[in-house]
């Protein structure tokens, strides 16, 4: 197997699934040129005059779609892991006899587990986008008979508008749609918030299928997915799990070391200056990220600061910032609790977003570039600053990218996570695997200290006289190595074996997972 | 065939392990691991498995270990644990390095405000106690420890005194009652201990038993520094006592209250009040002032009621109180803010020890501010606030 090193030192294989590969070249420098993919051109002379696109059947939605062997179908994660229909319209086409599909999520959830059946079994050839738990586990063990691609949310988006990935069917789920394709995810029992995720499937896929267990009259307003993408529309009884789309539970986190990782972070953005009338911020809805957020609304009350904007995933702790006018707006990418898609449905300024507003590469300038600070986790990060989010220390990959990538272009990219977990660390010499560059890491916060990029003498400075625990990574990682009995041996894998590439925003890749050797 | 077991396994157990070691004849050594980070530490666990054996000079023996990611110095205790109750004979200890930035001292009046305590069995909790800096951390031998638990936790808390980084914090250990608490001593006076809180203590003579048991220790260990004492009071008996027994060792630096056992044994419901109580908490502040050591508050059980924590600190520095136990890291800033002088304390007693300054310098013998003369336990209070503002 031919291959290259790219600019962080990683090598890379000359083709995944039997493509040409442009290794990762540094931040802003492989521009591609050219002209966008563009969808079939339609004609409404042949779709129905009286606007019902209602069909009686999945079955029958993929049939009219012409679905064939080889083609790539894309599903969505707006219902995480209440989601009941990719495992249903898998079967369905097993069922049919169709093989060797790629399938193309748009993130992945432990419910997915099922599909490794079908992998086995030749209905889907591989699968490009996150891999979760059991899945990544199969893929990382080399089952998968082709390789998989992890993109970022924003990559994905990018994927498909440079024709990386051609969609052929679309199936989109939806809590609430009209007969003609218009559909949004604000009402109904399987209720999510927004569907931005589809909405790059909606525009270039061949054909679309719009499933939804809540069918309303024309017109279903707003309409976040617009009828005019849609090809078919069928309804079914069952799409998610409200109970796991939307917990309603959502938790700060309880471990003290946590909710001290959350207390430093929001008092760095505080000492360093960052806390200012007008800033914005995101961060997501795990245990630090809601704690961090109930600092930092305190620290805000006490200061009289008030933010523009703020970036979700939302949930209740958010919406409440905008409620008591601690924040103008929530540009929100998906909401994580039933507060969340409420104030969305009710409040104009709980703005639903997608990753062609939020984090699109092919944009004419970048919404993640222009906030100020980002609060992102990360499974392992290096003494360069590298940071992986993919796979665990031993090898396997078992998680997605989201929207993480793309959110490193902040002004200010915080990695706030706990030192070390169990007895493994996570701050290592080397990170298995890169998913993104230190030189977009600007600081690591941990319960053990708060290490700042040396690139960031701002930050540095602006630090001064802070109590806050400032060490040098170095420092940090000598001492969790200390508490873990050194360094943990790397994992055993099979070099010639590459079983998934990490792309980059711009479609280069940055790293490649090999299959662990039991 | 002599076998034995220590620790702990199944779900929801993390940064732990399991042991079973069985003795044998024949056969040489038989090391069965099962980790869950085997990839990344199996060969090291193995090889402090292996060097353990040969240390304890072990011929024959089939050692099985369950590893839920456990940290060396949990391995190492665990290990040990299972070791000595198959061989009981055997007394070497295999003790890891003493980390040289916990050899550190604390003064006799040192600030109690908050002692936080943590299970010994509990390395999660154990290895970050100190990042909350707790003006002192309890390793707890007694009440959080079951009793299929206790010894093996020894060789927990010992080790745990050794290798994790307390921080600064005053490093302290909750023995068992006496007399079994006496056989905790072995395992905590060696190794650079602060201060032993004595539960339910009663009578001035538990005090003496523990206090000539750790110096008989200290000698033997050579141990330069001073061990200091906590007696905790957690009957009528032991509140009826409290002044013989906060004055029955020098050693004694500060006395505090049990309020869960002591209300219960004067046949009362333990209230967020707190009235069953009051006189007992009182009898202790008078008592601990006129053995001129520190008196020290119970702890606040409801760890989610940050207000009602508040409240009761504020109480009990009103009483005279000068520090409580916390059984949560949450509870600490909390602490620490209700015991921070207000502003209005530290003004008088800038002004108090500018007077006595002053005084000092005209060669006064009394020092008055005002019309108003300065005794001296006035003067000290001032003094200790003004020391307590500078490390706020």
């Amino acid at each position: 197997m031919n291959g290259k090193i790219n600019a962080l030192g990683r090598w890379i294989p000359e083709q995944i699934n039997g493509q040409p590969v442009i290794p990762f070249q540094g931040i802003g420098k492989y521009i591609p040129e050219g002209r966008k993919a563009a969808p079939p051109i339609v004609s409404c002379a042949n779709y129905p005059k009286d606007g019902n696109k209602v069909v009686n059947s999945l079955r029958k939605a993929l049939e009219l779609a012409g679905i064939k062997d080889g083609m790539t179908i894309s599903t969505h994660h707006h219902f995480r892991n209440g989601d009941k229909l990719t495992n249903k319209l898998f079967d369905t086409m097993a069922e049919m006899g169709v093989k060797d599909l790629i399938w193309f999520p748009s993130a992945s959830f432990p419910c997915h587990e099922p599909i490794i059946e079908h992998l086995k079994s030749g209905v889907i050839h591989h699968i490009e986008g996150s891999m979760n738990g059991s899945l990544g586990r199969f893929c990382t063990m080399g089952k998968m008979k082709g390789q998989g691609v992890l993109r970022s949310h924003g990559g994905r988006y990018r994927a498909v508008q440079d024709g990386d990935v051609h969609i052929d069917i679309a199936v989109i789920a939806a809590p609430a749609a009209d007969p003609f394709g218009n559909a949004n995810a604000l009402y109904g029992k399987s209720a999510c918030g927004l569907l931005g995720f589809a909405l790059a499937d909606s525009q270039y896929a061949d054909k679309v299928i719009i499933v939804t267990d809540n069918l309303v009259p024309f017109p279903c307003i707003p309409w976040q997915i617009h009828g005019n993408h849609v090809d078919h529309v069928v309804v079914m009884d069952e799409i998610g799990d409200p109970e796991k789309i939307v917990s309603g539970t959502t938790r700060i986190t309880r471990s003290p070391a946590r909710l001290l990782i959350a207390e430093y972070t929001a008092r760095f953005i505080k000492e360093a200056g960052i806390m200012k009338d007008g800033f914005s911020f995101q961060a997501g809805a795990g245990g630090i990220s809601l704690a961090f957020i109930s600092f930092l609304k305190k620290f805000m009350e006490e200061a009289g600061v008030k933010a523009g904007w703020v970036r979700g995933g939302s949930t209740r702790h958010l919406v409440e910032l905008l409620n008591e006018g601690l924040t103008s707006y929530i540009l929100d990418g998906q909401t994580f609790d039933l507060d969340g898609v409420r104030s969305m449905r009710d409040n104009p300024n709980h703005v639903w977003t997608s990753p062609f507003t939020s984090y699109n590469y092919h944009g004419k300038g970048n919404f993640a570039s222009m906030i100020d600070v980002v609060i992102l986790g990360a499974t392992e990060v290096d003494v360069s600053f590298n940071a992986n989010v993919v796979t665990h220390t031993d090898g396997l990959l078992l998680h997605g990218m989201g929207g993480w990538q793309n959110c490193l272009f902040a002004n200010c990219t915080i990695l706030a996570l706990p030192s070390f977990r169990d007895r493994i660390p996570v701050i290592v010499d080397k990170v298995t695997t890169i998913c993104g560059p230190g030189q977009l890491i600007d600081v690591v916060i941990t319960e053990r200290g708060i290490a700042i990029n040396p690139a960031r003498k701002d930050l540095i400075d602006s630090l001064k006289g802070s109590d806050l625990p400032v060490r040098t990574i170095d420092e940090i990682k000598i001492e969790i190595e200390k508490i873990c009995g050194g360094p943990p041996v790397p994992p055993k894998v099979d070099k010639k074996r590459v079983v998934a590439a990490i792309e980059w925003v711009d479609g280069t890749v940055i790293d490649v997972v090999y299959k662990k050797i039991d | 065939m002599q076998g034995a077991e220590a620790g702990r396994r199944g779900k929801g157990v993390r940064a732990d392990c399991f042991v079973r070691l069985e003795a044998r004849s024949s056969g040489g050594i038989k090391i069965e691991l099962k980790s869950k980070v085997e990839s990344m530490y199996g060969d090291s666990i193995k090889e402090l498995v292996q060097q353990m054996i040969k240390f304890f000079k072990i011929k024959a023996a089939y050692l099985y270990l369950e590893d839920s990611s456990a940290f060396p110095w949990v391995l190492m205790a665990r290990v040990e644990a299972a070791i000595k109750r198959c061989y009981p004979e055997k007394s070497e200890e295999f003790l890891p390095d003493m980390m040289p930035q916990n050899l550190y001292t604390k003064p006799r009046d040192t600030f109690r405000r908050t002692r936080l305590y943590v299970p010994g069995n509990q390395p999660r909790l154990v290895i970050n106690a100190g990042l909350y800096k707790p003006d002192g951390i309890i390793l707890d031998l007694e009440d959080s420890i079951a009793p299929a638990e206790k010894y093996s936790t020894r060789f927990m808390v010992r080790n745990a005194l050794c290798e994790v980084d307390f921080m600064g914090a005053e490093r302290m250990v909750r023995i068992n009652q006496i007399p079994e608490g006496i056989d905790d001593l072995p395992f905590v006076v060696p190794h650079n201990i602060h201060v032993i809180l004595i539960p339910k203590c009663e009578t001035p003579e538990e005090v003496e038993e523990v206090d000539g048991k750790t110096q008989q220790l200290r000698a033997k260990h050579s141990v330069k520094n001073d061990v200091y004492l906590i007696p905790i009071i957690e009957s009528a008996l032991g509140i009826e006592n409290a002044y013989r027994i906060a004055t029955a060792s020098e050693k004694v630096v500060g006395l505090t209250i049990g309020l869960e056992d002591f209300t219960a044994d004067i046949g009362a419901e333990r209230t967020k009040e707190g009235r069953e109580s009051f006189l007992a908490r009182q009898k202790i502040v008078i008592a601990a002032r006129a053995a001129d050591v520190q008196p020290l508050d119970s702890v606040y059980s409801d760890v989610e009621d940050e207000k009602g924590l508040m409240a009761s600190v504020i109480e009990a520095k009103q009483l005279g109180f000068e520090g409580k136990g916390c059984i949560h890291p949450g509870q600490i800033k909390v602490i620490h803010e209700g015991f921070a002088p207000t502003s209005a304390e530290i003004d008088r007693a800038k002004r108090i020890v500018a007077a006595m300054e002053e005084a000092e310098k005209k060669g006064l013998g009394v020092v008055s501010l005002g019309t108003k003369m300065i005794d001296p336990p006035v003067l000290k209070r001032a003094q200790r606030i003004l020391k307590l503002t500078s490390i706020q």
